[in-house]
């Protein structure tokens, strides 16, 4: 199987503290892969470098397509705004659309397509300061339908979310793999993991494991992933690339 | 009667004609701007840019004295001059974009009074903090043409990322580039505007014809349209109004617009179907489902 996309010596972070730390491994074309690991393991961090928002402290990310459906945490969405359901996920069509270009009748059928689809029928004029938490993410899982990318990317897209919409998406996600996309997510509930993920990567800023669940899940390794410090050291040694760097000047030089 | 008192001041003398036309104009400009700025958590952010133009119209008055062009352009380019520092500061380095305009205005404040205080006296620096509307010449009202028209088609262009940028700033970066580029411009339209209303309301005033009418639309409508539009409506209403109170009591005119404009927020405040009275009642009636 092909890759979709390639992690080679991967270090991402803020201000030179590295969040993932020296990653390397391959997403594979039309893989279904969890990323799991305690708070501030960088699994947020890792998203944001595939999508091409952060750039890497050192080592490289290859990336076979360029579109990229991405569902964002729901805290980042201003609810408050003054837009409806049809405006919210109509920004799935945007690479299509481009910046001015209005929707026509073809584009509010898929509109109204992608929100039956996640069980939103009628939805479309609804204010989106009026939706459930689970209404929201139904809705963003719309956008995601609109998309259309060959590739996905899911930032916590169950929390606080009620079982019945969990079981929901996670249909929609294996539909999603059915048709050849390549699949990965933020996920804190191991248990879903286990039961419908087959690939996983189990970060603690460094990688723990990664590889088929069952064997990247195992209570060593999961022990491992708990045992990370989560303290960040303001006064951490810079990591020796196999150059020595003194304190003093290394600010900075961590970029290769 | 009704002629004499609400259509004869305009009909009579020029200068309330043209005073009208400006502040109508000025109106129909700042009022959706000020929309995305409340939208966007930036009410102050008027605030902040219309004390940063200072320097710049003050450079001008400097110049040339009390001539409207180079006043104009001078506070354009103080403007955003500012908005961009603050915004690069912000992106260079951990302190939040209030923070960084907050102190590039305060320093833009102070050096603007000290110019202007070099040369004119307190009658000038009253005049570019608070405007002379009733003074709009021909040139003022060309300028502010000019500025209503750009502001009203640079916003009809950037809509779309603008919305998007405000209600999924994450979303919008995975998508496009365009989150950044959109920012600025709207920032720019923000001081095209206030440097718009600067002769006719002064620096200090223009931001009430911008936030005023925006905060008082949103006690009433939902759709970001409705709220442009009924912006729009109350800004020209508290234009004329405004006009209109000060021609009869003789009171300065540029702070009877602001403060009607003040009346419909308060109005809305309390009576708005999303206000204290309306907004609070639970209703009594509600649907199956």
């Amino acid at each position: 199987m092909s890759d979709a996309i390639r992690l080679t010596d991967l270090t991402l972070g803020y201000d030179g503290h590295p969040a993932v730390h020296h990653l390397d491994g391959a997403f594979a074309a039309g893989s279904l892969t969890a990323i799991v690991g305690p708070n501030g393991s960088g699994k947020s961090t890792l998203l944001k470098g595939i999508m091409g928002t952060l750039t890497p402290l050192t080592g490289r990310i290859w990336r076979g397509a360029a579109d990229i459906a991405y569902l964002p945490q729901s805290a980042e969405i201003d609810k408050s705004f003054p837009a409806t359901v049809s405006d919210l996920i109509g920004l799935g069509l945007w690479k299509r659309r481009g910046l001015f270009g209005g929707f026509s009748a073809g584009d509010r059928g898929q509109i109204e397509a992608a929100l039956a689809a996640v069980g939103l029928e009628g939805f479309a004029r609804r204010a989106i300061d009026t939706l459930s938490g689970g209404q929201m993410q139904r809705a963003l899982f719309a956008r995601v339908v609109l998309q259309d990318a060959p590739l996905v990317m899911l930032d916590e897209p169950f929390a606080a979310i009620d079982e019945q919409t969990v079981g929901d998406l996670i249909k929609l996600i294996a539909h999603w793999q059915s048709e050849g996309r390549t699949v990965i997510a933020v996920l804190h509930e191991i248990e879903l993991v286990r039961r419908h993920f087959p690939q996983t990567l189990l970060l603690a800023r460094e990688p723990i494991a990664w590889g088929s669940t069952p064997v990247a899940l195992k209570p060593e390794n999961l022990q491992r992933a708990r045992g990370m410090p989560e303290a960040w050291d303001e006064h951490a040694p810079w990591h020796d690339n196999g150059s020595a760097h003194s304190h003093a000047h290394a600010h900075g030089e961590h970029v290769h | 009667m009704i002629w004499d008192v609400l259509i004869a001041p305009f009909a009579e003398y020029a200068f309330m004609r043209k005073a009208l036309a400006g502040a109508v104009i000025l109106a129909v400009s700042a009022a959706p701007v000020g929309v995305f700025l409340m939208l966007r958590r930036m009410s102050l952010t008027g605030d902040a840019m219309s004390h940063a133009i200072l320097p710049g119209a003050a450079a001008g008055f400097l110049v040339s004295g009390l001539a409207i062009v180079p006043m104009m352009l001078g506070g354009l380019v103080a403007g955003l001059v500012v908005a961009l520092l603050a915004g690069l500061v912000s992106r260079l380095t951990t302190q939040r974009e209030d923070s960084s305009l907050a102190a590039f205005y305060l320093v833009s404040l102070a050096l603007g009074v000290m110019l202007v205080s070099l040369k004119g006296s307190s009658v000038d620096l009253m005049n570019v903090l608070f405007g002379t509307v009733l003074a709009l010449n021909d040139d003022a009202l060309v300028m502010i043409g000019t500025v209503a028209t750009v502001s009203l088609v640079g916003l009809a262009l950037i809509w779309r990322p603008l919305v998007a940028e405000c209600l999924d700033p994450t979303f919008l970066r995975s998508v496009s580039r365009a989150g950044q580029p959109v920012h600025l411009i709207f920032l720019a339209l923000v001081v095209l505007n206030l440097v718009g209303g600067f002769q006719a309301l002064g620096t200090l005033m223009a931001v009430g014809l911008m936030m005023l009418p925006a905060a008082a639309a949103r006690f009433w409508v939902q759709r970001l349209e409705s709220i442009s539009g009924l912006a729009i409506v109350f800004g020209v209403v508290s234009a004329y109004a405004g006009l209109l109170i000060s021609y009869h009591l003789s009171i300065a005119s540029g702070p009877a617009i602001i403060l009607v404009a003040g009346a419909f927020y308060l109005l809305s405040l309390v009576l708005g179907r999303r206000g204290l009275v309306f907004g609070r009642m639970a209703p009594t009636r509600h649907r199956i489902a």
